[in-house]
C-alpha cells in the first residue's frame, strides 16, 4: 500500500484558515477535473476546489440552509439526499467523488460508496475515525459514547449513525473491490501522523481519516 | 409616453374605460412592437404558419458593446411584457419589480432585460384578440392553438430582431419557467444560464383539471358567444371572473389564506345567512375576478392555459426528460417553494434529477416559504440573494465585469 507524502505544507493548510481535512482532500483532486462534493454543506469545498484548483465543482446538500448559502455564493449545489439521489447520476459523470465528513451520517454508507465509485472513477472520503484512543478510553473507562470537537455531539441527538474506524474503512473498500491510492490521518491537532507508521498507530492516533480510492478495472 | 400612462390612470376610474383601454393593447401596446410581415410566417406546432406576427415587448437597461449582458424575462400565465414597468393598463408596478431593476438582482445597470408578451397574449402580442390583418376583425377562436415552444420560437424571432445572439440568462417562474426549460431544450447554444422557478417539465393531470374549470367557465358565460363576444361588443366577464377565482386559490397556500383572512367577516359582525360575500376571503377573491377581467382577454386565457396544459418536455424527447438536456452546456438554477401545491418541489426535483442525468451544471434550492406558487412574486429574501449569488457567478463565468460593490 502506497502512502503519500503531504502535498501542501502545514503553513499552507494555515493560510487557507479552513478545516484542515478540506485542504487535504482538495490536494488529493487533480487541478481541472470534473468533481461532485456529496454533502456539500455550504460549499467551502467546493468554492477551494474552483479556486485553487480551477475544478468544475458541483455539490449535493441535504441541508436547505447550506443550498441556500452554497447557490447564493454562485456554487452550483442541488439539494437532495446522498441516500437515495446518487442513483440518478449516470455512470462516469465526474472524476472525482467527494464524500467530506458525511460517511457516518449516511443511512446506506456501503451503497452510497458503490455509486460514488460508479459515478466517478474515484473517490475521496474523509470521515472522524471512531477507532482514535481518546474514543477507546471514553467507551472503556467511562462507558459513555466519545464526544470530541469532531464529533461534539452526544448520541441522542447526533446526525451521525454509522461511525467506523479506519481499520472498518479499509475492510469496507476492500470488500467494493476499491484500490486505496492514498490515505492521510490526521491526529487531534490537525496534523498529519507520520506516513512511516503501522496501521494500527494510524488507527488509534489518526482523529479523521481521508482516502482516495479508485475504482479497479 | 409619460402622458399616454397617466391618461390610462385616470380610466381606471372606469372598468369599462379601462377594458377598452385593454383592447387597445392588444393591437396597439403601450411599449414597443417588433412586426414579421407576410414573408417571415412563425411556423406552429398546430402545423400552421402563423404570418405576420407582432411581438410586444419592453427593455430594461443598455446592451454592452459585445450583446452580451442580455437576460430574457419569460412571464407568467396572466403577466405581460412590463416586468418592471408601469403597467398601461392598471397603473400598477411592474410584476416583477422585485428581482428586475436598477442595484436589484437582475440588475438594470449590468444587464439588458427584454421582456415579451408571449405569443396568444392581449398585450400586444399576436393572440385572439389581435385584429387578423388579412379579415380586419379579431382573431378569436380563428387563431390556430399555441404551445409553449411556439412562444418560445417567437421570442427567438424577437431576439433575432434585437441582434442578441445568446443570452446571459433566461429567467421565469410559472408558465414563465416552462419557457426558461423550453428555451435550454430549443436553443442550447444561445442560452448561457437558466433560471426555472416554481416551475415543472410538463403540468400535471391536476394543474390541467384547474386549467379546464375556468375554461369551462369561462365558455359557459352566455356573453362568450363562441368565441365571438369582441365582434358582438360584449364581454364573458363573469366566466373569467370565475375562472380568475379559481385560479387565484391555487397560486396561494392554505396557510397564505389563514394568515390573510382567517375566517373573518367582510364589514359585519353576523353573517347575513345569505349568499353576499360574507367572509372577506370571498371579497378579496371576488375583488381579484373583477380586477382581472379589465385587463385580460377571455380568450386569451383560453389559449394560454391551453398552451400550459400541452407542455411536456419529456414527450417531445421521446419520453425521457434527460434527452431535452444531453449535451447541454448551459449552467441551470432551479428553485421550487415549500408552499406551492401547484408546482410542488417533487416537479422541480424531476427537473434537477434529469438535469444530472444529462450531466448538466444544475444547482436546485427548495425556499421555505408559507405563500404559495405566488411566492416568487413576492419579496422572498432567499429567492432575492440566490438570484443574485447565481447570476453575479453566470457573469463572471460569460466573462461580463464584476458587479460594482454596494
Amino acid at each position: 500500500m502506497a502512502l503519500s507524502e503531504p502535498v501542501l505544507d502545514e503553513g499552507v493548510v494555515r493560510l487557507q484558515g479552513g478545516r484542515v481535512d478540506l485542504v487535504v482532500v482538495a490536494e488529493m483532486v487533480a487541478p481541472g477535473s470534473r468533481v461532485l462534493d456529496v454533502g456539500a454543506g455550504d460549499g467551502e469545498l467546493l468554492e477551494l476546489l474552483a479556486t485553487t484548483r480551477g475544478c468544475d465543482a458541483r455539490g449535493i446538500e441535504l441541508s436547505r440552509e447550506g443550498v441556500n448559502a452554497g447557490v447564493a455564493r454562485g456554487l452550483a449545489v442541488v439539494q437532495g439526499d446522498a441516500d437515495v439521489d446518487l442513483a440518478h447520476y449516470p455512470d462516469d459523470a465526474f472524476d472525482y467523488v467527494i464524500l467530506s465528513q458525511t460517511l457516518q451520517a449516511t443511512r446506506r454508507p456501503r451503497w452510497v460508496l458503490e455509486q460514488m465509485l460508479r459515478i466517478g472513477r474515484r473517490a475521496v472520503v474523509s470521515f472522524p475515525n471512531f477507532g482514535h484512543w481518546r474514543s477507546r478510553l471514553d467507551l472503556m473507562v467511562n462507558g459513555r459514547m466519545p464526544v470530541t470537537d469532531n464529533m461534539p455531539m452526544s448520541w441522542y441527538e447526533t446526525p451521525n449513525i454509522h461511525f467506523c474506524t479506519i481499520r472498518d474503512f479499509v475492510a469496507l473498500a476492500e470488500l467494493l473491490d476499491a484500490r486505496i491510492e492514498r490515505a492521510v490521518a490526521l491526529d487531534s491537532s490537525g496534523h498529519r501522523v507520520r506516513v512511516n507508521m503501522p496501521w494500527w498507530v494510524w488507527n488509534l492516533l489518526g482523529e479523521q481519516a481521508v482516502f482516495l480510492l479508485t475504482r479497479k478495472g | 409616453m409619460t402622458s399616454f400612462v397617466q391618461q390610462d390612470v385616470a380610466l381606471q376610474d372606469s372598468a369599462g374605460a379601462s377594458v377598452l383601454q385593454a383592447r387597445r393593447e392588444a393591437d396597439d401596446p403601450h411599449s414597443p412592437v417588433a412586426r414579421f410581415g407576410a414573408r417571415n410566417p412563425l411556423k406552429l406546432d398546430a402545423g400552421v404558419e402563423l404570418s405576420h406576427l407582432q411581438i410586444a415587448y419592453q427593455t430594461y437597461g443598455e446592451p454592452n458593446a459585445a450583446r452580451s449582458n442580455a437576460i430574457l424575462v419569460c412571464h407568467a400565465l396572466t403577466g405581460d411584457q412590463h416586468a418592471a414597468s408601469l403597467n398601461p393598463v392598471t397603473g400598477k408596478p411592474g410584476w416583477w419589480e422585485t428581482l428586475v431593476g436598477p442595484g436589484k438582482p437582475i440588475d438594470t445597470e449590468r444587464f439588458y432585460v427584454i421582456c415579451a408578451n408571449v405569443l396568444g397574449g392581449c398585450m400586444g402580442t399576436t393572440g385572439p384578440a389581435s385584429t387578423n390583418p388579412l379579415t380586419g376583425q379579431p382573431y378569436g377562436l380563428d387563431m390556430p392553438v399555441v404551445t409553449i415552444r411556439d412562444m418560445v420560437n417567437a421570442q427567438a424571432m424577437l431576439l433575432d430582431h434585437l441582434g442578441i445572439d445568446k443570452l446571459l440568462c433566461v429567467a421565469g417562474g410559472s408558465m414563465g419557467g416552462m419557457q426558461v426549460l423550453q428555451w435550454a431544450a430549443s436553443y442550447p447554444e444561445r442560452v448561457f444560464s437558466a433560471l426555472p422557478i416554481a416551475t415543472g417539465a410538463r403540468h400535471s393531470a391536476q394543474n390541467i383539471a384547474f386549467h379546464e374549470v375556468g375554461r369551462q367557465a369561462v365558455m359557459a358565460d352566455p356573453d362568450w358567444r363562441g368565441g365571438r363576444y369582441l365582434a358582438e361588443g360584449v364581454t364573458p366577464h363573469r366566466g373569467l371572473a370565475v375562472a380568475r377565482m379559481a385560479a387565484h386559490i391555487t397560486y396561494m397556500s392554505d396557510q397564505s389564506l389563514h394568515n390573510k383572512f382567517g375566517r373573518r367577516l367582510q364589514n359585519r359582525d353576523m353573517p347575513t345567512f345569505g349568499f353576499d360575500a360574507d367572509f372577506q376571503v370571498e371579497s378579496y377573491l371576488r375583488h381579484q375576478g373583477e380586477s382581472f377581467v379589465q385587463r385580460f382577454d377571455p380568450n386569451s386565457y383560453l389559449y394560454v392555459t391551453r398552451a400550459m396544459d400541452y407542455f411536456d418536455l419529456a414527450a417531445d424527447h421521446g419520453g425521457v426528460l434527460a434527452n431535452a438536456f444531453r449535451g447541454s452546456k448551459t449552467r441551470f438554477c432551479v428553485v421550487s417553494f415549500t408552499s406551492d401545491w401547484l408546482f410542488p418541489t417533487e416537479d422541480s426535483r424531476a427537473i434537477v434529477h434529469a438535469l444530472n442525468a444529462s450531466g448538466a451544471n444544475v444547482s436546485f434550492t427548495e425556499i421555505d416559504s408559507d405563500k404559495g406558487h405566488d411566492a416568487f412574486l413576492l419579496h422572498e429574501p432567499e429567492l432575492t440573494a440566490i438570484t443574485r449569488g447565481f447570476l453575479d457567478s453566470a457573469a463572471r463565468a460569460f466573462g461580463l465585469p464584476a458587479a460594482r460593490q454596494a
